[in-house]
């Protein structure tokens, strides 16, 4: 958390002087990706990284910040996907209404919030294991609501051509404009949660996880800390949602199925949960080893059948070695290279 | 950094893909490895090595270079399994998918890339090559529609059988296998006393179980893979007794070959597919006869599935329509859709060629099930009814009337049924 504290009067010239080197390179490279990757790996390997990772990094927020591990995230960006299916235009006119999208985008955007919210609020009075089989409960109840719901939901078939506005006239679900839609999406979410961490809000929520009885007797409501963080998370989600809903043009019951649920949770814990980063690289991960899997298993000579056996395998390799995974074994590195640090913390700086 | 040495492995991935030549053609074969189809899927993957094999994998005077993009079932992981084989592993032929709902999701996904070729392998949804079909998806093979005609008749005519509960798999193949059955059920003058549909991948199946009713004559099943090995399972645990009625893929042979004495209820079972174990034709046996000699006995099925079959089938297809063009895939490969369009191709299901919808129209066999002298179970083909068209044999506007494929469709009183 050494990052989120604050520090010594945060001026906007000391911000920029803050960011550390690493970042501009990575921003940097980030933005020139399309002068060298194939269209390929912009739209299926980096844009599924970018939209994963919000909706990782939601959970984040929650566990991260607040403590509190929900299996409601996919759920709730499943849900902001289905409105704008419902809302806005899809290959199934009998249920889809065509609202135009200044109009189907914002209420997707509330109704998951609300739901995340409401979800939040039955969550937020338990604690630990508890709060994990709430969530879950809500999650699998979700998905079998949808698959049986013919009426909204369209059943098990979902819905199929939910693509993009064309916002100044461009295809969205192209390559490069979709790669920069979500690389802009995604560094929003990250700026705001590293934001929403500084604040009194963050702070205070921190101090929550922490310790509840203490800041409950400073006078802060636990309570509607942690509800607010449900809203605030699922905002992120339902962003997530709507962009996973354009770049497969469809969503389905499965959308939010119950290995999706989980794998959310898993991209979280192996990208990392203390840092917003860390979702972002649990999803590049979780990418790369979904579509590759099967090539690996090729180049070493097995069948291409058991291709989740090699997802499994590098996930239990990476919370084998790291509890807090990569950015846990990054941080590791870091302390061992430069003893003078904290290595508890293992801050950067 | 992290994310840009990610980036280096996966250019570096790509480049195998990159240095195709012009002399080979690749060929992705799009096929569910995992959930409930999975040893179908393997079946199908296996025939597609047969076929290629038997032509020295050489199709149109150039080298067939296969790729494995292995899917689960689902339209998402189909959509970016064919993205990666055309992206990124330059594929030109997508031969696939194997599931119903993966198919329509490709039907939509190859009008992206009209450049390309799909070819089915052994989806069987109505509306892939139905409604708005694209120009460049071709199934040679029959869909669930046409698998189902025969079978109601038989049951009427034959069996007797008037009064049926039907349960199937809620999603497009098994609303369209039915539709095929309740067609022929209900021209025939048959009862569908009630429809129960339960999801795909299931493994309970108490609740449905418990809502059978007990005075019908028999009970429908059209599901399959591993729901139809729980669902037979649990069926028996429950004590039920009923005469069975099975869809196409239910008494499969990756169903007939499974481990356990749930199978054992199927006997006597009949169903319809486009598929029969015992079809006399001297093609249909000597096919069967390539397959058992190409695998040893435990790497392959006593029989081709149907899901082999159908990878089988479209991969012959695909072979005589390389050979017909001489490998020229240029020009967008016009002339290859052409050439398939009006493919007259030789299988060992007789001879197949596409409708104006690029849909296969053929032979299909109405099996019941028996048990051989060793304990194993077969198909033994008890009716067969040829030249079945993608309308069940209805003028089009009359199948279109009737209504997409769904839980409440075909409307059992409107054919002529109770």
């Amino acid at each position: 958390m050494a990052d989120v504290l604050p520090r010594s009067e945060p001026g906007r010239l000391i911000v920029l002087e803050r960011i550390p080197p690493a970042a501009w390179v990575l921003g940097v490279l980030l933005l020139a990706m399309p002068a060298f990757a194939s269209n390929f790996v912009l739209y299926q390997i980096f844009g599924w990284s970018f939209i994963l990772g919000m909706i990782a990094l939601s959970l984040m927020v929650l566990a991260g910040y607040g403590g509190m591990v929900s299996l409601i995230q996919m759920t709730v960006a499943a849900l902001a996907g289905y409105v704008v299916a419902i809302l806005g235009t899809s290959g199934v006119p009998q249920i889809s209404l065509g609202w135009p999208w200044w109009l189907h985008i914002p209420l997707a955007i509330v109704i998951a919030m609300l739901f995340g919210t409401l979800v939040g609020a039955l969550a937020v009075r338990t604690e630990g294991i508890y709060t994990i089989m709430i969530t879950l409960a809500i999650a699998a109840a979700f998905f079998y609501f949808t698959r049986q719901n013919y009426g909204i939901f369209n059943g098990y078939t979902g819905f199929n051509n939910v693509i993009p506005p064309r916002w100044f006239d461009i295809d969205w679900r192209q390559s490069v404009p979709f790669y920069y839609l979500t690389l802009a999406c995604a560094t929003l979410s990250y700026l705001a949660v590293v934001w929403i961490g500084r604040t009194p809000f963050g702070l205070a929520l921190q101090g929550v996880r922490d310790n509840p009885r203490r800041m409950s007797a400073l006078g802060f409501s636990v309570t509607a800390h942690r509800i607010l963080a449900y809203t605030f998370a699922s905002v992120i989600a339902a962003f997530g949602g709507i962009l996973l809903v354009w770049q497969n043009a469809q969503v389905v019951p499965g959308t939010a199925g119950i290995p999706q649920v989980i794998d959310i949770l898993v991209i979280a814990v192996v990208g990392g949960l203390r840092r917003p980063i860390g979702p972002f690289i649990g999803a590049f991960i979780y990418a790369i080893l979904s579509v590759f899997s099967s090539d690996i298993l090729h180049a070493i000579g097995m069948s291409g059948e058991r291709f989740k056996l090699v997802v499994g395998l590098g996930f239990l390799a990476v919370v084998g070695f790291s509890p807090d995974g990569v950015l846990g074994l990054w941080d590791r590195y870091q302390a061992r290279r430069e003893t003078n640090r904290d290595a508890l913390l293992g801050g950067r700086r | 950094m992290k994310r840009f040495i990610g980036a280096a492995a996966a250019l570096a991935l790509m480049l195998p893909g990159a240095a195709a030549a012009q002399d080979t053609i690749k060929v992705g074969i799009l096929v569910a490895t995992e959930g409930a189809f999975a040893a179908g899927g393997a079946d199908g993957i296996r025939n597609v090595e047969l076929a290629l094999k038997q032509v020295g994998n050489m199709a149109g005077g150039k080298k067939i270079e296969t790729v494995v993009a292995p899917t689960d079932t689902t339209p998402a992981t189909a959509t970016r399994m064919a993205r990666k084989l055309i992206e990124q592993d330059k594929v030109d032929i997508i031969l696939g998918p194997l599931s119903g709902s993966e198919g329509i999701a490709m039907r939509d996904y190859s009008k992206t890339v009209p450049d390309k070729t799909v070819i089915n392998g052994i989806s069987g949804a109505l509306e892939t090559t139905w409604v708005d079909p694209s120009p460049n998806f071709f199934r040679f093979n029959l869909d669930g529609a046409q698998w189902g005609a025969g079978l109601g008749d038989y049951v009427v005519n034959k069996k007797g059988w008037k009064k049926v509960a039907t349960v199937s798999a809620d999603y497009s193949f098994g609303y369209t296998n039915f539709l095929g059955f309740a067609v022929g059920f209900c021209k025939a003058g048959g009862e569908l006393v009630e429809r129960l549909w339960v999801p795909l991948g299931s493994s309970d199946f108490a609740g449905v179980i418990a809502k059978l009713p007990d005075d019908v004559d028999a009970i429908y099943l059209g599901v399959g893979g591993t729901d139809a090995i729980n669902f037979l399972n649990q069926y028996q645990q429950a004590g039920g007794k009923a005469k069975l009625i099975g869809g196409s893929i239910m008494a499969d042979p990756t169903v007939l070959n499974s481990k356990g004495k749930a199978k054992d209820a199927l006997i006597g079972t009949p169903t319809s597919g486009w598929v029969a174990n015992d079809n006399p034709a001297p093609e249909w046996q000597a096919y069967v006869k390539a397959y058992q000699e190409a695998f040893p006995a435990d790497k392959r099925l006593p029989s081709p599935s149907l899901f082999g079959v159908g990878y089988y089938v479209n991969a012959l297809a695909m072979i005589a329509g390389l050979n017909e063009v001489k490998g020229d895939l240029s020009d967008g490969q016009k002339k290859f859709h052409a050439a398939l369009s009006k493919l007259k191709v030789k299988t060992p299901l007789g001879e197949i060629s596409l409708n104006e919808n690029r849909q296969a129209s053929g032979s299909v066999f109405v099996t019941e099930v028996s048990a051989n002298p060793d304990g194993s179970l077969s198909n033994k083909m008890v009716a067969r009814v040829d030249n079945v068209t993608q309308t069940l044999g209805m003028t089009a506007d009359a199948f279109r009337a009737m209504g997409l494929p769904s839980r409440t469709t075909p409307d059992c009183k409107a054919l002529g049924g109770k």
